[in-house]
């Protein structure tokens, strides 16, 4: 704990620091607000399932339920700071909910992605009937398909008429996700992070010490969809409109695949596998030549194929193999690193 | 004499028209070693899950101290201190030794306390020079070890083991009965035991089972001795 005090914080807040002040030289802080938002969204997924364990084929109704909340609260309170603690409340007590029940009911694996899949349908397939004019919270239409446009955005606490948006917005959600992410670690640092590993590398074990293994699954679900629902939050305020579009499961889906892309088991992974692969998205919007989906697709399939500890694992053994031959290693470790080496010269 | 730290009383297990646990009534006392012996299928560790809460008895009763545990969740039963080892080797794969232990320490003790007690039951199982080797590394004795040392880091006053000397080279047990050994003075072990050698060097009181219910329940030199069990475990009829 005493070294991530003295020198993790330190370090992260260094590195953040130099890349919000580099990325926006190479990016527009338009479309850069969008990828670290994805960030963050990738990153709430990455929280759950490379931590403990849970696959959830649903973090976008996490991610979708946050922007509902904040649309829904902005228009009726007419304040921003309401509905973005609203947009973080709602997803986690329904996650709580639903995770209480999947996780009391001792379901897993597989059985846990079609439940979330399904929510995720199930969400989306209501919101989209939404259209008539009798589905209405407080002052705000849900609207259908046609989602809800123009509600108050971000705004300074108690001055309505003071937008945050542009540069100073792109800052905000990228000191956010520099928060949540020091949050995270602090959380996996600690003893539930680190009971919460061990549910993931077995979770009769973990039971068989006496731990209640379903009630922490259950709170780290709801964090996850907390920071899910954060992210869902700062993307309406990005969009200026929210749709059904981000409950569908090719959201879901594309989640999972930034975390695979990014690296599972690690903090920085998914954040970096969903703004990357975000990004490479975007370019190819700008293009009619190759399909979107189909590229997409094949990293993934190579990833599969090649890297499958994602790119973060992979880009963190080599340099351990190129640099780090003087370090201490565990055991097996050393050995192994040095008979690599002999044969690379 | 000592007080009663495990009782059933007519416990049952049926899985459809099978009876795996019919009816065993099961008693012991603080500071005993019983081992649980039997031919396959003899539901000796039916009655093990049915006991720690792995699986929940269709019938009786379950007593741990007093309270009554049946239907408890295995993670309620061991709360309550007891330690317990399944059959297969339950260990988190993915991280080193100290992790390992040092979980089943935090369990019962605030942060410090955990350290500590981690680096103790390391030094005492001699696991010191693999400490900070992934378990999934190791060899299939090496692990026994560690799972037993995770038994120990809870300071179990029960302690339940399913087939600890599986699979292991004759060191390889002979250490684990001095570390077993060294558990019963603090506790009450029950041991579910295949390994006649290992259950000589260390049993007084044994309980035979068969097909479900229990056989006999003796002094290991008498039940060895004994027709009806040979028979038993030579498969013909008694």
């Amino acid at each position: 704990m005493a070294s991530f005090w003295a020198k993790e914080v330190p370090a992260t807040i260094l590195v953040a620091a130099l890349l919000m002040w580099v990325m926006p030289m190479m990016i527009g802080t338009y479309t850069l607000t969008v990828l670290v938002i994805y960030g963050m969204l990738g990153f709430s997924l990455g929280l759950i399932w490379g931590f403990g364990g849970i696959l959830c084929f649903g973090q976008a109704a996490f991610f979708g339920l946050g922007a509902y909340t904040y649309a829904i609260a902005a228009i009726n309170i007419g304040d921003s700071t309401i509905p973005m603690l609203l947009a973080v409340l709602v997803p986690a007590v329904f996650a709580a909910l639903l995770g209480a029940m999947m996780f009391y009911g001792r379901l897993t694996d597989v059985y846990l992605g079609v439940i979330t899949l399904v929510v995720t349908l199930i969400l989306f397939k209501f919101i989209n009937s939404t259209a008539g004019p009798e589905y209405v919270i407080g002052k705000a239409r849900l609207g259908g398909f046609n989602g809800i446009p123009g509600f108050q955005t971000l705004n300074v606490p108690g001055q309505p008429n003071d937008y945050i948006y542009g540069d100073p917005y792109y800052y905000f959600c990228a000191i956010l996700l520099l928060i949540v992410y020091l949050l995270v670690s602090w959380l996996l640092k600690s003893s539930f992070g680190r009971v919460a590993v061990g549910i993931r590398e077995n979770e009769v074990r973990v039971a068989l010490m006496g731990y209640d293994v379903r009630a922490r699954k259950t709170v780290l679900f709801a964090a996850g969809a907390a920071i899910a629902g954060l992210a869902g939050a700062l993307f309406a305020n990005w969009g200026e409109i929210v749709t059904p579009n981000l409950f569908s499961l090719g959201q879901s889906a594309e989640i999972i695949i930034w975390c695979i892309v990014g690296g599972l088991g690690t903090r920085i992974g998914p954040i970096v596998g969903a703004a990357g692969l975000a990004y490479l998205k975007f370019l190819l919007g700008q293009q009619s030549m190759i399909d979107n989906t189909l590229l997409t697709g094949i990293i993934l399939v190579l990833f599969v194929l090649f890297l499958p500890k994602g790119l973060v694992p992979a880009i963190a053994s080599l340099w351990r193999i190129s640099f780090g031959r003087r370090r201490k290693l565990p055991r097996h470790g050393a050995r192994r690193i040095r008979n690599g080496g002999v044969g690379n010269g | 004499m000592a007080e009663v730290v495990l009782e059933t009383v007519g416990l049952t297990m049926r899985f459809g028209g099978v009876v795996a646990s019919d009816n065993v009534d099961f008693k012991l006392r603080a500071g005993e070693l019983r081992c649980l012996i039997g031919p396959n299928g003899a539901g000796k560790s039916t009655f093990f899950k049915c006991v720690t809460g792995l699986l929940t008895p269709t019938g009786g009763q379950v007593f741990m101290r007093g309270h009554e545990t049946t239907g408890w969740n295995p993670h309620q039963v061991a709360a309550l201190g007891v330690g317990i080892k399944t059959q297969v080797p339950n260990l988190m794969d993915g991280l080193d030794v100290f992790e390992n232990i040092w979980m089943a320490a935090r369990r019962f003790l605030p942060m410090q306390d955990a350290m500590r007690k981690t680096t103790e039951v390391i030094e005492r199982l001699a696991l010191g020079p693999i400490a900070r080797t992934e378990l999934g590394r190791l060899a299939h004795g090496e692990r026994q070890r560690v799972e037993l040392g995770l038994v120990v880091a809870g300071d179990p006053w029960l302690v339940l083991l399913d087939e600890p000397a599986a699979g292991m080279s004759a060191d390889d047990v002979e250490r684990m009965s001095d570390i077993i050994r060294e558990m019963t003075r603090t506790a009450a072990v029950v041991i579910v035991e295949h390994d006649m050698q290992f259950i000589r060097s260390i049993a007084n009181t044994v309980t035979v089972f068969h097909q479900g219910a229990v056989l006999m329940e003796d002094h290991v030199d008498r039940v060895m001795a004994d027709l009806t069990v040979r028979n038993v475990y030579l498969g013909k009829k008694a």
